[in-house]
């Protein structure tokens, strides 16, 4: 195809005002709840981000108060048990990956030439999902009933008989009312990448920045989902006494940790990757030259995606699986140290090849060059099995996992923060105070965690608030209290300094770093539109200010942008998007209400509450589909595209393959703790079955058949069977009740209880299903269908079918499980 | 100079919990193993230090190309010495698993919210239920069956051998032994629960062919069977 023609150039003053009346926002309170743009959210994931990494830290900082002494007195155990597990909570769930979810929210949209994300209303539901979940988990630390059984809610400890507070509740509804945010950005993202990227731009083309949030939305996709389902089991038991984890009634505490680490280990490199994103953007910028090995950082990415599955055991070593079996994931885990490796000499061949200049952003590579490398090979040292049965559970773990995730994440994030600063708020930096802070939090760090090794390896174990028998350990933790202290007061420099470089810095040039990247061809700050034209191949900043890319301006008084072929990169339709709108904080609003019934243990409320749910959901179909049919828009000359409305593969169907593929990988977890229950599990196998067989197969074989006459249904063009495959849905719920009326109680035995969670998950299936097919009906009734558009009805076929398939599995499991015994 | 350094630098390292002060066969293993890991990690970080510093430092325009970042230091490099090290570590944890051996003693642990009970052979042969303290020959491997009665803990006594946990429903095993007769610090390592810095416990190494007799204070919970 040959490149598209540029636009005649236009006033870039006209276009900017078009474009800013458009997409921007009603000012005030009211535009902040209802505003949908990416800038905007992406800055306020990071901003409240910063906030929790200081209220994080303030427990740092008192957990190192009480560890300064041997015997202190300074906090009680239980408050102390609290800190710490706040402290990890917050800074996994609630600072790293909110921040990294807004860097990319923020900055992919400029990079790749596009507007907006995929779904900006979804942006601002997962921003809400976020706050609330933060308020819910920041009233339980005031009230003091936070979760106070270590960051990873080892059960049995944080079952209801060791823990009979709310305390886990409020680690397991909160953590996942947010990680719902980590879902949606996670398909948002995933999507972005693929189908927005600039007109012609290759996947090879990509900034760099972009494939690295590519592998970590696709680790988030299939590495998060783990954790969901581990949470949802959890509190299940705790709320409705199903076994899953305990062990005299068919459980298995050794399955949370199988799923909690085949998430939080993938987590580790969701943390990481973005930040190596930053780091392979920013390098070569402040080197003056190219990165080096374009192609082989792409390819260590993927490794890395890969393989960081495959590694989630090396935290269970003493756990007492086989030593051949952890010798395999020992050998794993070490591998996984070749990608990152591969990134680190690229970076520094990049060095090399450069002329590097020590601007500050450089200092902080700088600080995490002086410490992720330690912090890798500690890594590697602990991927070694004899030496993880001294090291795990000690002092050592929690040193390597600072130089890890200080060096591997916050030394990048601070790098990317003061260089996109002049982007953020179009203020120039001051050098003083940064490079103060700078020097701070880097000698801070060191010695509070350098010493921290030698600590663990002389037996100090994690998680112990006091330690009399052992003055050997008192210099050692005196010392790294010290330099807590003053690596917390460079955190607070370096925080002083950005909020004073945004009030009081003096304007900045366009472009400061002199960087190659399409974020910098923008207004500084950004403004809501991003660019007054798509950039086509080869187009600087004024010709896309002027208008001459693609899509100049606003003419049909709509936010139109371009959705291109993912691999090509060539332009396919136009999507227009949605604007300002108050469903994402009532659709938050109504889940969170969920939450709080679940917490007070209203469970009949909060199952009537999912009415309201459903209810608040589908007004979200009432923007989609169009009455009327419309011409070829004109992107550019000779360039001319239908709108999304008009074409089948849009980006909500894209967003749903996303959304499956995650759904897919919970659906994958359960059959993994279905068969690992089974075969690993003492106490299987099951007391002999006493599920009444023939009423049980007729009503599975019934709603299998039910569910495969919707999947036909949903066949013909238009959404034509909706109607038919309604009632066809509602009997398949009726056909769930009668079995969930036959099921053996879910109390006595494991094995029930994955059959009651089974028909959860069906019935939750049927519903959405459902749903869709009366959304399809009510777009026939209403027009929004035609033959060129296709509505909803590629979306529900899609779900129906994935329904459908995942139904028959679980039933074909349980008919395996009844026939064996 | 270097020796008495290392001797004082030794000197601060030990401790009745300490993990580079072994008195066991594996914790001796695996102390000689971290020692070794911890020069190659010292020169590696000084050479990767090394190279970002020369980065700055170097103006000639004619330096090394993708080939030997990528290829030479990122895979080559990286690669021989993961294998060396994890071939190290496979060896090493093989020669330290509880393989069958007719010579084994074998004891038991049993954790709970916030203590340990052992039974192990007293004086006169029979079994012998003790509180916070588990009485093992010197020189003799012995074999500890962990098992716990509530939540995960973890037996860990550093300068034997490593941890193992405590899980329940299972039964899982950890070969210890003591060269030298002598008082060995023992503490659950896994996260319990308001009582857990305080799960602590000693392991005690008797001589010669039959133990001692018990004491008052193992008597305090003791319980025979």
């Amino acid at each position: 195809m040959t490149p598209p023609q540029p636009n005649l150039p236009q006033s870039a003053l006209k276009l900017h005002r078009e474009l800013d009346r458009v997409w921007g926002r009603p000012p005030g309170l009211r535009g902040i709840l209802i505003s949908v743009n990416h800038s905007e959210l992406g800055l306020r994931f990071m901003i409240a981000a910063f906030v929790f990494f200081a209220i994080a830290g303030c427990l740092a900082m008192l957990i190192r108060a009480q560890l300064a002494t041997p015997a202190g007195a300074f906090l009680d155990v239980g408050l102390y048990n609290q800190f710490f597990t706040m402290h990890g909570s917050l800074m996994m769930f609630m600072f790293a990956v909110p921040l990294l979810e807004g860097l990319g929210m923020y900055l992919l949209p400029k990079m790749l030439g596009s507007r907006d994300l995929a779904f900006p209303r979804l942006s601002a539901f997962g921003w809400w999902c976020y706050f609330f979940g933060g308020l819910i988990l920041l009233t339980a630390l005031a009230a003091g009933v936070a979760p106070d059984g270590g960051w990873f809610m080892y059960t049995p400890l944080s079952s209801k008989a060791y823990s009979p507070g709310i305390n886990a509740d409020v680690w397991l509804l909160g953590i996942t009312f947010v990680e719902i945010s980590a879902v949606a950005a996670a398909v948002e993202i995933t999507v972005t990448i693929l189908r927005m990227r600039a007109p012609g731009m290759k996947l090879t083309q990509m900034p760099l920045f972009a494939w690295y949030m590519l592998g970590t939305a696709a680790m988030m996709l299939v590495g998060f989902p783990p954790l969901i389902l581990a949470s949802v089991l959890l509190e299940l038991e705790r709320a409705f006494d199903w076994p899953f984890f305990d062990v005299t009634r068919g459980g298995d505490p050794m399955l949370w940790q199988h799923l909690f680490w085949l998430f939080g280990h993938p987590e580790v490199y969701i943390i990481f990757l973005p930040a190596a994103g930053a780091i392979s953007t920013i390098l070569p910028v402040m080197a003056r030259t190219e990165i080096l090995g374009y192609g082989a950082i792409v390819a260590a990415i993927l490794g890395l995606v890969f393989l960081s599955f495959g590694l989630w055991v090396h935290h269970m070593f003493t756990t007492g699986i086989p030593h051949m079996a952890l010798a395999f994931f020992s050998a794993a885990s070490a591998l996984v140290a070749v990608p990152t490796a591969v990134q680190i000499f690229a970076w520094i061949g990049t060095l090399w090849k450069g002329r590097p200049e020590m601007h500050l952003p450089m200092l902080h590579l700088m600080g995490f060059f002086s410490t992720f490398v330690m912090g890798g090979l500690t890594g590697v040292m602990l991927a070694i099995v004899p030496f993880n049965w001294q090291a795990h559970d000690t002092a050592f773990v929690t040193a390597h996992l600072h130089y890890v995730l200080i060096g591997g994440f916050v030394f990048p994030m601070m790098a990317a923060a003061v260089y996109w600063m002049p982007l953020f708020t179009g203020k120039a930096a001051v050098r003083g105070p940064g490079v103060m802070a700078f020097w701070l939090i880097l000698i801070g760090f060191h010695g509070t965690f350098f010493l921290m090794h030698l600590t663990g390896l002389m037996g100090m174990a994690r998680r112990i608030s006091t330690y009399p028998d052992n003055p050997e350990w008192i210099w050692l933790n005196l010392s790294s209290s010290f330099f807590s202290f003053i690596m917390a007061a460079g955190f607070a420099l370096f925080a002083l300094d950005l909020i004073l470089q945004w009030l009081f810095g003096a304007k900045s040039r366009r472009n400061p770093w002199g960087a190659k990247t399409l974020e910098w061809a923008m207004l500084m700050p950004a403004p809501g539109y991003n660019i007054a034209s798509l950039p086509l191949p080869g187009q600087a900043a004024l010709q896309i200010a002027r208008g001459e890319g693609a899509l100049p301006g606003a003419p049909r008084d709509r936010r139109e942008t371009l959705v291109v072929d993912a691999l090509s990169g060539e332009a396919r339709h136009v999507a227009v998007l949605p604007s300002n709108s108050a469903l994402p904080i009532l659709s938050a609003a109504v889940i969170g209400g969920f939450v709080l019934l679940m917490l007070s243990s209203f469970y009949v409320a909060a199952g009537c509450w999912l009415f309201a749910v459903a209810a608040v959901f589908w007004q979200w179909q009432r923007w989609m589909g169009s009455a009327q049919g419309e011409d070829l828009i004109p992107a550019a000359p000779g360039l001319y595209l239908p709108v999304h409305h008009e074409v089948p593969d849009s980006l909500a169907r894209s967003g749903l393959i996303c959304l499956l593929i995650a759904n897919g990988a919970l659906f994958g977890c359960f059959l993994f703790s279905l068969g690992f229950l089974s075969v690993i599990a003492p106490n299987w196998p099951a007391p002999q079955s006493a599920l009444p067989a023939e009423p049980a197969l007729l009503l599975s074989l019934g709603l299998a058949l039910c569910l495969v006459l919707s999947s036909l249904l949903a066949r013909p063009r238009l959404g034509s069977g909706a109607g038919p495959a309604l009632i066809i849905l509602i009997l398949a719920l009726g056909a769930v009740i009668g079995l969930a009326l036959i099921l053996e109680d879910p109390t006595a035995h494991a094995r029930n209880a994955l059959r009651a969670a089974a028909l959860g998950y069906i019935a939750l299936h049927c519903v959405i299903a459902a749903l869709l097919a009366g959304l399809c009906r009510v777009q026939r009734r209403d027009g929004r269908m035609a033959a060129n558009r296709p509505g909803a009805a590629p979306v529900w076929r899609l779900w129906q079918d994935y329904t459908t398939v995942t139904a028959l599995l679980l039933i074909a499991t349980v008919g395996l499980q009844e026939g064996l015994s | 100079m270097v020796p008495l350094c290392a001797v004082a630098l030794l000197a601060g390292c030990r401790g009745p919990l300490s993990t580079l002060e072994p008195n066991g066969p594996a914790a001796a293993v695996i102390a000689l193993l971290w020692w070794a890991m911890l020069i190659g990690a010292g020169l590696i970080t000084l050479l990767v230090l090394a190279l970002v510093w020369r980065g700055f430092a170097r103006r000639a325009d004619d330096g090394p190309g993708e080939g030997f970042w990528i290829r030479g230091m990122g895979l080559g490099f990286t690669l021989s010495i993961l294998v060396l090290v994890v071939g190290a570590g496979i060896r090493t944890g093989e020669r330290i698993q509880p393989h069958p051996d007719p010579g084994v003693l074998r004891v038991e642990a049993i954790a709970r919210q916030w203590e340990w009970r052992f039974r192990q052979p007293g004086p006169g042969g029979a079994l012998i239920e003790t509180l916070g303290r588990l009485h093992i020959p010197a020189g003799r491997p012995v074999d500890v069956v962990i098992r716990s009665e509530d939540v995960i803990h973890a037996f860990w006594v550093p300068q034997l051998a490593g941890k193992m946990d405590a899980v329940p429903g299972r039964d899982n095993l950890l070969r210890i032994q003591a060269d030298r007769p002598g008082v060995y610090q023992g503490r659950s390592a896994e996260f319990s629960g308001t009582g857990f810095a305080g799960m602590l416990f000693e392991v005690l190494a008797w001589e010669g062919d039959t133990p001692p007799p018990f004491t008052d204070k193992d008597a305090e919970g003791a319980r025979a069977e």
